[in-house]
């Protein structure tokens, strides 16, 4: 349903060209993709397919670039200032990077949430709202609010107190209202940087939970420390380790391996991968 | 005092867990801070104290229906002490100063928190800070020698036909206006820049413009530091003296109009109490009783907008 959103040029394009089969679609194909800040590398040599409709799980130890590396996605890096990007990423099969492409449009088909719940100091109604007031989606908007509420699950939970403040909720609740703002712009892919770290076990269930129904409509892709969530919800890992020059000046990520989430965690084919996903190192 | 009996000490010795002195230089500090966070209180209500004596005399002459009235002429023979003559100066010269600083000031604040890169900030924002040190005496007469001219030029007339004055309130309400877009300006961008980037970056996600993120997320949230800018802004427009003293005129004027020559409270206040006033004659006790009514503007100015920023800021965190 998301992916025939008529404003949706780019999509729309990609689908009429090649026809695969459904799960083995690639909503990303990235290419010898690298990024800096200022002169100092962030992320370097990335190159992956992210499938559509899948779960991709982005992890590594703290320092190798997993969320630089989720933020090219969507174009979030452009926000800041010293980031560069080089390389090749295709959305769709369309340059993300292209001279005729608008981040903004860019990141109402690729929607994000953050490690830590943002909830804006409103109601939870105008939470929700806000996305779909400020891309000027038709429709009645009690119904487009009650809408993403009940696809992230949150409906019954919050439904007589849609007037409440989003800061009276718990952080679970919190950021499932964050995931529900995003569904609420109908977008193509969902980005999640560490949804759960700032959870308890409880919420970071449930949120687990949601992400394997919300794979029915949406491609995720969640960076996580968490090896044990990584291997219970994603379909593809692809694990990033912290290289350094010899002179240890430099830092910067890069992808060991990646490849279906069963195999990188009982039978990865570099040691590094094993020592991190055994937990020798790490 | 052994020196062994700082730490827990060795096996077989007792712990020491009472205080080893009295700690007087603690108490004593504590005392001086708390005097000092007193004595801002005392002064606040000796300055009330020292209105009330004179205004309760002056009312004993003058009845309250005189008071709150209009035709405002305490030095002439037979005085008349409508007040409204002067609130209404007050008033009018701060309502356009804040009508031309409101909109400035918050559009400068805008552009520093949101779009301004961190350079241009580092130069403007010190800047905007200079100018909010200018004396105002500089302004007034920056005001009266060069504002009130160009007035004149582009608006002959003005409207009733006001602008022949050679001074008039809007001159000075353009002299406060600029004294008050760095105060608006700097406060409200302290108050946009401390909002969480969280916020911003959710918004960023879901494709909204950097408009529509300043506007709709960003204000919103730093609503209670721009009110506080705004009301701090109207605080220093009602006190304002040297500035109406040299633009405004001096006469007392019962109007909103731009272009007439007004007399607000303050500038009454300034050229009254000079010294030849005979003590506790009702003139005298005019002034106190002036004093008396600015001193309620304010305040209830003040009780307002906290009435406000309780009922409409956003609280993040």
């Amino acid at each position: 349903m998301t992916q025939e959103h008529p404003s949706i040029a780019i999509a729309a394009q990609a689908r009429g060209h090649h026809a695969p089969p459904m799960s083995r679609e690639k909503v990303f194909e990235i290419e010898d993709l690298s990024v800096h800040y200022g002169d100092k590398p962030a992320v370097k040599n990335i190159g992956m397919d992210i499938l559509h409709k899948n779960i991709t799980a982005l992890i590594g130890p703290s320092g190798c670039g997993k969320s630089t590396l989720i933020r090219c996605l969507n174009r979030m890096n452009d926000l800041i200032p010293s980031a560069r990007v080089d390389g090749r990423l295709l959305y769709h099969g369309e340059d993300l990077y292209g001279p005729n492409v608008d981040p903004i449009q860019v990141r109402k088909l690729i929607g994000m949430v953050f490690q830590k719940p943002n909830p804006f100091p409103k109601s939870i109604y105008d939470n929700i709202a806000f996305g779909p007031r400020i891309v000027g989606m038709a429709g009645d908007m009690d119904e487009i609010v009650e809408g993403a509420l009940r696809r992230a699950a949150i409906w019954d939970e919050v439904k007589d107190r849609l007037n409440d403040n989003a800061f009276g909720m718990s952080g679970g609740q919190q950021q499932r209202l964050c995931i529900a703002r995003c569904i609420a712009v109908e977008p193509d892919v969902i980005l999640m940087d560490e949804p759960c770290s700032a959870l308890d076990p409880i919420s970071t269930g449930k949120i687990e939970d949601l992400m394997t129904e919300l794979k029915e409509d949406y491609s995720i892709v969640i960076v996580t420390h968490n090896m044990q969530q990584a291997a219970r919800v994603s379909d593809m890992t692809a694990f990033l380790i912290v290289e350094l020059t010899a002179d240890e000046r430099e830092r910067w990520g890069e992808i060991v391996e990646y490849d279906e989430t069963e195999k990188i965690f009982t039978n990865p084919s570099d040691q590094r991968t094993e020592d991190y996903v055994t937990g020798k190192v790490g | 005092m052994e020196a062994t009996s700082i730490g827990a000490g060795g096996p077989g010795r007792r712990p020491r867990l009472e205080a080893p002195s009295r700690r007087w230089g603690e108490r004593a500090i504590q005392g001086l801070l708390a005097l000092c966070a007193v004595l801002s209180v005392v002064t606040t209500t000796a300055i009330v104290i020292s209105l009330v004596g004179p205004t309760i005399g002056f009312f004993q002459d003058v009845s309250l229906g005189e008071f709150f009235s209009t035709e405002w002429f305490p030095t002439f023979e037979p005085p008349q002490f409508g007040v409204l003559d002067i609130v209404a100066g007050t008033v009018n010269v701060t309502l356009w100063g804040m009508l031309f600083a409101i909109p400035i000031g918050l559009a400068a604040a805008i552009y520093l928190s949101e779009y301004a890169s961190p350079r241009v900030r580092k130069v403007i924002k010190p800047i905007l800070e200079i100018l909010a040190g200018i004396p105002t005496v500089a302004i007034g007469f920056f005001a009266a020698s060069f504002v009130i001219p160009i007035v004149q030029d582009v608006w002959p007339g003005g409207f009733l036909g006001g602008a022949e004055k050679p001074f008039f309130a809007l001159a000075a309400g353009l002299g406060i206006g600029l004294m008050i877009v760095p105060i608006i300006a700097s406060i409200s961008e302290d108050a946009m820049s401390a909002v969480p980037r969280g916020l911003r970056e959710g918004a960023y996600a879901m494709g909204a413009t950097k408009a529509k993120v300043a506007l709709r997320v960003v204000f919103p949230a730093a609503l209670s530091g721009i009110v506080a800018s705004i009301v701090l802004g109207v605080s220093r427009a009602l006190g304002e003296t040297m500035i109406v003293v040299l633009a405004a005129g001096s006469t007392p004027n019962f109007t909103l109009n731009p272009v007439e020559s007004i007399q607000a409270i303050t500038s009454f206040i300034a050229t009254t109490a000079t010294g030849d006033i005979a003590q506790g004659s009702v003139t005298y006790e005019s002034v106190f009783a002036a004093g008396t009514v600015l001193f309620v503007m304010t305040l209830a100015m003040n009780m307002i907008s906290i009435r406000l920023v309780r009922r409409y800021r956003e609280v993040y965190e």
